[in-house]
């Protein structure tokens, strides 16, 4: 069996985003990075099917030269190699990094057959545009479910659960499929001190795709106005009960 | 030149159509009903046959789960871009707009260049404006000639929502735990509080990653949007994954022993201290008072 997950640095942004002088981004100078939320259950994912059924795990990325920390994250949870689509850094829209993935994820399948299972995020935490899973999907002539909180193989299908608004609904579509995935589909593992160390020697290819003109254009980001409401203090320590009683009897949820 | 758009006939739907009047009239609806059960890239074929038939200067939908993955798929079979939870739009070449990023910690201005503009706007961001209602596309002849592919991914079954507490979703008020908590066994606190407020118990990303509550206790940007009347913050620092989940919280009681965290600072009512004596003390206030 072969599995893929594809993934996407982010930023840690912590409590207050900060953008840089120019706006077109945020300042990640005193930031950490990570996978996208929903990637990470994907990778997980992955991991766990090929313990499980045996075979060969990929993760891709589309991102700067750093981006290689989060390929090594993802092969640190138990994925065999990397490939690494790397950028200059600058924003790629959403059929941007779809075109791009297609190419390398067809010039792998070539070389190595075709993966059964491609993960996605069902959209990215930071640009947050719901497609990139569907697009490659689409462009591979192949099923795609999104928004999962549950998958299991059946043979030459796979089960899937969906999130909706009252509980989950069923899809049921045969291999190979795309999957995009939500947080909560698991709970992905702490990476291990060995696996950590393994993850160094495991292999990352690198390809440098061109980057077209976005036909969705950043001009600029700007945090909305009304954060930072004015709190009152209704005191400190046990003492302040009672006040907190009084608003929620004000607010009449008492 | 018409305008498409894809409805469910919510407020979200209602959202949509105020914006999608801006590029054109009249406006003509696909519902989201149209094939069902649910067929999503059924309904993506059709918006595309009816777009071309109409001409139509953009489609748009709600920017929920279901409307965004429909567009989605038309963005993919038209082989055009798609700007997904957007919050104002400008009809031009390129259109002119503002999109949410981040859960809606960032806000983004971009261009989109396309012929034909796909827009998703993000719910309850625009307000509802009059106007003239959609006309309904009949699509009893598109339906059937679907072609086969596009059913192939098709919801066949689902599963009940489990049973058990109040929903995070419809919840009136919410006691959530964070990291300060400091353990699985620490909620017994925030539960008891919860229980005599028929309250739903809540909880950020770093109580779910640590394995204290399950995934479907989460609020945030990858956990459950909330909307209660009162939401009790306990130990929470308010990273903006956390914050994206509280937008339509209508008042924040933040309960912190970091006056400096940003739930506080962002917040409608704090309370500096250590959350496992306020918390038992706000629980024997009530008691003592019913």
């Amino acid at each position: 069996m072969r599995i893929s997950a594809c993934i996407k640095r982010v930023p840690i942004t912590g409590g207050r985003i900060l953008l840089t002088e120019d706006a077109r981004a945020i300042n990640t100078q005193h930031l950490g990075f990570t996978m996208s939320p929903h990637e990470e259950c994907g990778v997980e994912e992955a991991v766990r099917l090929i313990e499980a059924n045996k075979g060969d795990s990929v993760v891709l990325t589309l991102g700067p030269r750093e981006a290689v920390e989060q390929l090594r994250d993802a092969m640190a949870l138990g994925v065999d190699r990397g490939i690494h689509l790397q950028t200059d850094g600058r924003e790629w829209d959403g059929e941007a990094t779809a075109t791009a993935l297609v190419d390398a994820i067809r010039a792998d399948e070539a070389d190595h057959g075709r993966f059964d299972i491609i993960f996605f995020g069902n959209e990215s935490a930071d640009s947050g545009g719901f497609q990139v899973g569907i697009r490659v999907a689409y462009a591979l002539g192949r099923a795609c479910v999104t928004g999962l909180k549950k998958v299991t193989l059946q043979g030459a299908s796979v089960r899937c659960e969906q999130e909706v608004e009252a509980g989950r609904d069923v899809y049921v579509v045969p291999l190979p499929a795309v999957l995009t995935v939500k947080e909560g589909l698991n709970l992905p593992r702490y990476p291990s001190v060995p696996g950590r160390m393994r993850a160094r020697s495991k292999p990352v290819s690198v390809v440098t795709p061109i980057r077209p003109d976005p036909r969705l254009e950043l001009v600029s980001l700007a945090v909305p106005a009304g954060q930072g409401r004015r709190a009152e203090s209704l005191g400190s320590g046990a003492a302040a009960a009672p006040a907190v009683v009084e608003l929620l009897r004000k607010a009449g949820v008492l | 030149m018409s305008v498409l758009i894809l409805t469910d006939g919510s407020d979200a739907s209602r959202q949509a159509l105020t914006l999608a009047r801006r590029f054109g009239d009249p406006v003509h609806a696909v519902h989201m009903d149209a094939v069902a059960p649910f067929a999503p890239d059924s309904l993506a074929a059709i918006l595309q046959q009816v777009a071309d038939e109409l001409n139509a200067a953009a489609v748009f939908a709600a920017g929920t789960d279901r409307g965004n993955e429909v567009m989605a798929r038309l963005a993919a079979r038209a082989g055009l871009p798609l700007a997904a939870n957007c919050v104002a739009v400008t009809p031009g070449a390129p259109a002119a707009l503002t999109r949410l990023r981040w859960g809606g910690s960032l806000l983004e201005e971009a261009r989109l260049h396309s012929p034909r503009p796909l827009i998703t706007v993000a719910p309850h961001t625009v307000s509802i404006e009059d106007g003239p209602e959609p006309i309904d596309v009949d699509v009893a002849r598109f339906v059937e000639e679907l072609d086969e592919r596009d059913l192939l991914v098709r919801a066949s079954d689902h599963v009940a929502p489990q049973n058990g507490g109040v929903s995070l979703t419809t919840a009136k008020v919410i006691v959530s735990g964070g990291r300060g908590v400091g353990s699985k066994e620490g909620f017994a606190i925030i539960e008891e509080l919860a229980g005599l407020l028929g309250a739903a118990v809540g909880c950020s990303r770093a109580v779910t990653s640590a394995g204290w509550r399950p995934h479907s206790d989460q609020v945030g940007q990858t956990g459950t949007k909330v909307a209660p009347e009162v939401y009790i913050a306990c130990g929470i620092s308010g990273a903006t994954q956390h914050m994206a989940g509280l937008k339509g919280a209508k008042r924040i009681l933040a309960i912190n022993s970091d006056p400096q965290a940003p739930l506080m600072l962002n917040a409608d009512y704090t309370v500096t201290g250590d959350l496992k004596e306020v918390v038992p003390a706000i629980t024997a206030e009530i008691r003592k008072r019913t």
